[in-house]
């Protein structure tokens, strides 16, 4: 189980200190499969990147399974057993994709890596020995990204918009392989995604908006009502005639 | 028979266990150490000054020959010549590399200035690997001078690496390029702690069709200095592509010049460079799939400079 408990987290730039989290408090159980859904900059990814240990919390805390991983660092926390695949993956020059999926998983990993190439729609015979470099298609990128996750045993997995730039016959397998993990693990999967398709999945959904939880529950009762309830997204309320030079 | 410390060296610079079959030259400690010819390659010692002649039938094919340098004193200040005359037609490998353990405070230096003639449609693959060792504070040196003719319609790579160990390195080359031939280029460099390296690369594409291609990855740590200057003249119809890429960390200094000049209408010739730190995301990356952040850094340079 992963709680996180009261986070704001803040940056600060030249304009002052922005809150892109807000007191957020929200509790992830085992083996469950949620959606987080919401408005463009609404904190969906922030929220991930500080479950993962990326972005430091400004305050509040994080409890994985009992215990208070608030200062733990990525590898510390990667190690424990939680994983996110990133909404735009850093290429590797010189790293090939059998070797990504070696580290993803340790010894087993290529063997086992090749597998999950093949559920994301990647031929593996032709991808193992590609660089993960600017050689790769965006699609072919994410699709990557998203098989070093699934090579790994984790407790919770997180996907930052697995779905984004995957062509249609892809997304239909990828949609897939999230059902039989779900159905076949005990790994908490979390999905950041505006993706109908993938909100039907979905045990609870998590509506994320404006740095806050904003609802959270069944995906019976969240779906419906979804687009009807959500005035989230920041109304413009003055434009801008010129632009200074 | 050969000691330990030659033996690593040779296993380091040419991936060498024993002393091979087939044509060969060691050079130790300033001298010649042990030449062997086959019947399509022969090694002869020079006359007039230190080094080799290295004389590779026309139309050799799959051969290849190991010309080491190892030093293991200090003190030792090593100048050789060495010609290699690739025959019509031939294929073959040619692996020298250059090996210092020094174990005293005095510099150890080997400056080897090679000539090559690579002749019509022959196919040459060089490899040079430097590499220095040695706990004694003095300096290991190596200034390598590389003269290259290729000749219509022959095939040249050269892949020269130098990962650690060498205190100062000064490389020179030059080529020749005519008619439908092609050289390419890469370098593999990483410095650390005081470690200085140059250069410089001038490659004259004289010939119709000719092509080049220079490649440099290298990786400049600590307080090191890195200084690369490669040059693609092109002065007919023809190809020259220069990429630099240096990933730069601590307090090291990196400059890369690249030049092309072009002498005809015909010449198409391009560079690029880029000079950067280690993407901070990289680094996450590999730590979200449990590697340390120095795990994550060394798999990251290990990639690049492969
Ligand atoms: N370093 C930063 N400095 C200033 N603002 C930032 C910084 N990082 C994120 N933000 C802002 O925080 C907000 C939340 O960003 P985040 O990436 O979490 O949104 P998101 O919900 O994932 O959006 P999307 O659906 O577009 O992926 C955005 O308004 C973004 O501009
Ligand atoms: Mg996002």
């Amino acid at each position: 189980m992963l709680e996180v408990k009261n986070v704001t987290y803040t940056v600060e730039d030249e304009g002052g200190t922005t809150e892109i989290l807000k007191n957020v408090s929200l509790t992830l159980e085992d083996g469950k499969f949620y959606v987080i859904t919401g408005p463009n900059g609404g904190g969906k990814s922030s929220l991930a990147k500080i479950i993962m240990g990326i972005y430091p919390v400004t305050s509040g805390s994080i409890i994985f399974n009992g215990k208070d991983i608030t200062t733990s660092d990525v590898t510390e926390r990667a190690r424990m057993g939680i994983g996110f695949a990133f909404q735009q993956p850093p290429r590797f020059k010189g790293i090939t994709v059998g070797e990504l999926l070696y580290l993803s998983a340790g010894e087993s990993g290529r063997g086992r890596g090749c597998n999950f190439l093949f559920d994301v729609g990647l031929c593996p015979k032709s991808y193992v020995d590609r660089e993960v470099n600017g050689n790769l298609s965006g699609g072919e990128l994410k699709r990557i990204e998203i098989a070093t996750l699934m090579n790994r045993k984790l407790d919770i997995a997180i996907f930052d918009e697995p779905e984004a730039g995957i062509d249609l016959w892809s997304f239909s397998k990828l949609t897939e392989t999230f059902r039989r993990m779900h159905e076949r693990s005990k790994t908490t999967i979390v999905i950041i995604s505006h993706q109908e398709r993938i909100l039907e999945m979905a045990d609870e959904i998590i509506l994320v908006a404006d740095g806050q939880v904003q609802k959270k529950g069944n995906k019976d009762i969240i779906l419906p009502g979804i687009y009807r309830d959500c005035n989230y997204t920041k109304n413009c309320l003055e434009r801008i005639e010129t632009i200074d030079r | 028979m050969i000691d330990s410390i030659e033996k690593k060296i040779l296993e380091e610079i040419a991936g060498l266990h024993e002393i091979p079959q087939g044509a060969f030259s060691l050079r130790k400690d300033g001298e010649s150490a042990k030449v062997s010819s086959t019947a399509n390659i022969e090694i002869k010692p020079k006359k007039d000054k230190p080094g080799i002649d290295v004389i590779v039938k026309p139309g050799t094919k799959g051969e290849s020959v190991h010309v080491p340098v190892v030093i293991t004193a200090t003190g030792i200040d090593d100048m050789v010549y060495n010609t290699f005359d690739i025959g019509e037609n031939a294929d073959v490998v040619i692996v020298a590399g250059c090996g210092i353990h020094n174990p005293g405070e005095k510099k150890s230096q080997h400056d080897g200035i090679h000539n090559f003639i690579v002749r019509k449609g022959a196919r040459l693959r060089y490899v040079e690997k430097h590499y220095g060792e040695g706990k004694g504070t003095g300096e290991r040196i190596l200034n390598p001078v590389t003269d290259l003719i290729i000749e219509e319609g022959a095939y040249v790579e050269m892949e020269m690496v130098q990962i650690r160990g060498v205190d100062s390195t000064k490389r020179n080359t030059q080529a020749k390029v005519y008619k439908d031939a092609h050289l390419v280029i890469t370098e593999r460099l990483l410095t650390h702690g005081k470690q200085f390296a140059e250069s410089n690369v001038v490659v004259e594409l004289l010939g119709e069709n000719s092509t080049t291609q220079l490649l440099s990855r290298t990786v400049a740590q600590d307080n090191s200095r890195q200084i690369f200057y490669p040059r693609v003249i092109g002065k007919n119809k023809c190809r020259g592509h220069v990429e630099c890429d240096s990933i730069i960390m601590g307090d090291a200094v990196v400059r890369s010049i690249p030049e092309i000049a072009a002498h005809h209408e015909d010449a198409q010739l391009v560079h690029e460079a880029a000079i950067g730190k280690i993407a901070g995301e990289q680094i996450i990356k590999l730590m979200t799939l449990g590697l340390s952040a120095s795990e994550a850094e060394e798999t990251i340079l290990q990639g690049f400079l492969k």
